[in-house]
């Protein structure tokens, strides 16, 4: 038995292409929205690898450092290096800032790390040119995505930073690339005031009588001192032993040092059922009218191909065609439309990805679950269009 | 008949119910030999549609008898389970406008029957092209519908009409669209058709051009078939 649907689409082929090209190109839009997705995914668990941290201790009733604020001094590292189980601990902080470059803003996570060899928490763990920092003051790590060259000036606040070195897939969690500048540097640009703010705060300290008592002349110059440092970091990440179970060493500094502590699995729950819980979301709320639109598009158009065959199908029912037939050439011509726009949608997809600005990654996988709900959403599609077929009376065919 | 042809006796169809029951056929009787082509003539609205539909196996007559070939296929109820393969195994039918499958070629559009008989594809295509031969159109056997003139077109719908071999064809005003020169090529070809196959042809037609053709006409009015001898011209 030949293919009547095959004959059909080599007949009208230009109809299918263009129709299939059309939808091809919603078919890549969707794909490109689970990309966004995974990348958004891929984002935040990358953002966690490259700390290197086994543990991540913060304020006590957060659940900082990257779903809300949270404050530590920048001492208390020292006693959890001395916690069993405990092989290095860093201070960190994170700033989203806008970083100058070349007359305008660039969008990024200033993260502040404490000097140590490449390798341990918070330094970026590859570089693909330049080197780590190893002055304590202004000299910057960036990723590659933020635009930044080797030797390049960027402006943090009032201070300008020369770039040293170049990291990849050095990312937050929402994509901005990560600038590392030294942790004292990032202390001071997070409360840095203006001029003005710090003349204002001093004659605030000076008009203070519990501040500027007679008789104690160094408190207010105390006072402003304090004032003028910042002593807090954000977090501070901790690298275990080999062979030490995270938890037991969490419990541990949770219990006698009274601070928060996420291990890896917790930290990643938090990023993604808290921070990017919403995008998340919003994605999969796009893929579902997305995937209702195509749905609605294979179906107006199976139904009106199929309408503009209706005395060619009430012939074909009156000379013996069984309806399994014809219900088998409007599906098949649905799942071949399906199939045409599937391979436009993967191909320009592939292309335009790299343009967008937020990564996005296409997962084989994702694409052959998209392949088979292309499918599932060309039959059901077609459901309509058959239904209508099958209606058709063959008495259709004889005049009168 | 010798048991070959079609034979009708008494065939009812009532469309509603109760008060409102009209009948289209009040009783029809018909019979066709093999090789035979007789005409069917009426006006408009005295049931010719619906004896052909009958007769097609697309509605249900109320009451009455038919057999086809050897076999009684209808006595006060149908008596073959798959209307569907009567159809496409023991009728042909040709209409007035050819309606062949725009997508399939000339041959295709032949051998779809037998190829949904479960023929397979090359044989259904050695029988199409037998009857395309003997049709004289075989030079156009890849052509698309399309590319066909009317006569053409009408010629590939009766190869499509004669490719199972029915005992039967249905041609359903099947010169409507030709001009007179045309439409006498067909009806000499559905003469010759019935024939050389053995076939019985009842050909429903208005058009006066060929009504002096037939050897016997069957007029219906009101449901009711009245035989009469036609003038039989031209086709010995």
């Amino acid at each position: 038995m030949i293919s009547l649907a095959g004959r059909d689409i080599l007949h009208a082929w230009g109809k299918f292409v263009f129709t299939g090209i059309g939808l091809g190109l919603l078919i890549g839009v969707t794909l490109s929205m689970a990309g966004i997705y995974r990348g958004m995914v891929d984002d935040a668990q990358v953002m966690l690898d490259n700390t290197g941290a086994d543990l991540w201790v913060v304020q006590q009733d957060t659940q900082g450092p990257y779903a809300e604020s949270s404050s530590l001094y920048d001492d208390l590292y020292r006693s959890l290096l001395d916690m069993p189980g405990v092989e290095y601990a860093a201070n960190v902080t994170y700033l989203i800032m806008q970083v100058g470059h070349d007359g305008h803003d660039v969008s990024s996570m200033v993260v502040g790390i404490t000097a140590g060899e490449p390798g341990t928490p918070g330094q970026p763990r590859h570089l693909v040119a330049g080197r780590h920092i190893t002055r304590s003051h202004y000299e910057a790590v960036a990723d590659i995505s933020s635009g930044f060259q080797l030797g390049e000036r960027i402006r943090i606040r009032r201070n300008l930073y020369t770039v040293v070195g170049l990291s990849r897939r050095t990312v937050s969690y929402n994509g901005d690339p990560m600038v590392f500048i030294p942790l004292k540097d990032a202390q001071e640009a997070q409360f840095l005031k203006d001029n003005d703010a710090l003349i204002q705060q001093r004659r605030r300290n000076a008009e203070n009588p519990a501040f500027n008592r007679p008789g104690i002349p160094d408190l207010l110059a105390a006072v402003n001192a304090s004032q003028s440092t910042n002593a807090y970091v954000n977090a501070i990440l901790v690298k275990l032993k080999p062979g030490t179970f995270p938890e037991d060493v969490a419990e541990a500094i949770r219990r006698w040092k009274r601070l928060q502590v996420y291990t890896r699995t917790q930290m990643e729950s938090i990023l993604m059922d808290k921070v990017i819980d919403k995008s998340a979301r919003q994605i999969a709320l796009f893929l579902v009218i997305l995937s209702i639109v195509s749905a609605a598009i294979v179906a107006f158009i199976i139904y009106t191909l199929t309408l503009g065959k209706i005395r060619e199908i009430a012939v074909l029912k009156l000379i013996g065609t069984k309806n399994r037939t014809i219900a088998a050439m409007i599906m098949q011509q649905s799942l071949a439309l399906g199939i045409i726009g599937f391979v436009v949608g993967k191909i320009t997809a592939t292309f335009w990805v790299p343009i967008f600005p937020k990564y996005v990654l296409l997962m084989p996988l994702d694409s052959v679950a998209g392949f088979f709900a292309v499918l599932l959403i060309c039959a059901l599609a077609s459901v309509i269009a058959i239904r209508m077929a099958l209606k058709v009376d063959p008495a259709e065919a004889i005049g009168g | 008949m010798g048991g070959k042809g079609i034979h009708i006796e008494g065939l009812k169809k009532r469309y509603g119910e109760g008060d409102t029951a009209v009948y289209a056929l009040k009783g029809v009787d018909m019979q066709v030999a093999p090789g035979e082509v007789v005409g069917l003539i009426g006006p408009s609205g005295s049931g010719k549609s619906t004896l052909l539909k009958c007769l097609g196996a697309v509605i249900d007559p109320t009451a009455g008898r038919m057999i086809l070939g050897d076999e009684v296929i209808f006595d006060d109820g149908w008596k073959v389970r798959d209307l569907r393969a009567l159809r496409r195994d023991k009728i042909g039918f040709v209409f007035q406008a050819p309606y062949l499958i725009p997508f399939l070629d000339v041959t295709d559009n032949v051998a779809l029957l037998p190829m949904l008989a479960g023929i397979p594809n090359g044989e259904a295509r050695a029988k199409a092209l037998e009857l395309l031969t003997a049709l004289d159109i075989q030079h156009r056997a890849r052509a698309m519908p399309s590319k066909l003139s009317g006569g053409e077109q009408q010629r590939v719908a009766i190869a499509r009409g004669l490719v199972n071999r029915p005992p039967v064809i249905l041609a359903d005003e099947p010169t409507a669209p030709l001009d007179s020169e045309r439409a006498m090529a067909v009806i000499r070809i559905l003469n010759h058709m019935a024939r050389q196959f053995e076939t019985a042809i009842i050909v429903v037609t208005h058009d006066e051009k060929i009504i002096p053709t037939f050897k016997r006409i069957y007029h219906i009015r009101d449901g009711v078939t009245h035989e009469e001898v036609g003038e039989g011209r031209g086709f010995e």
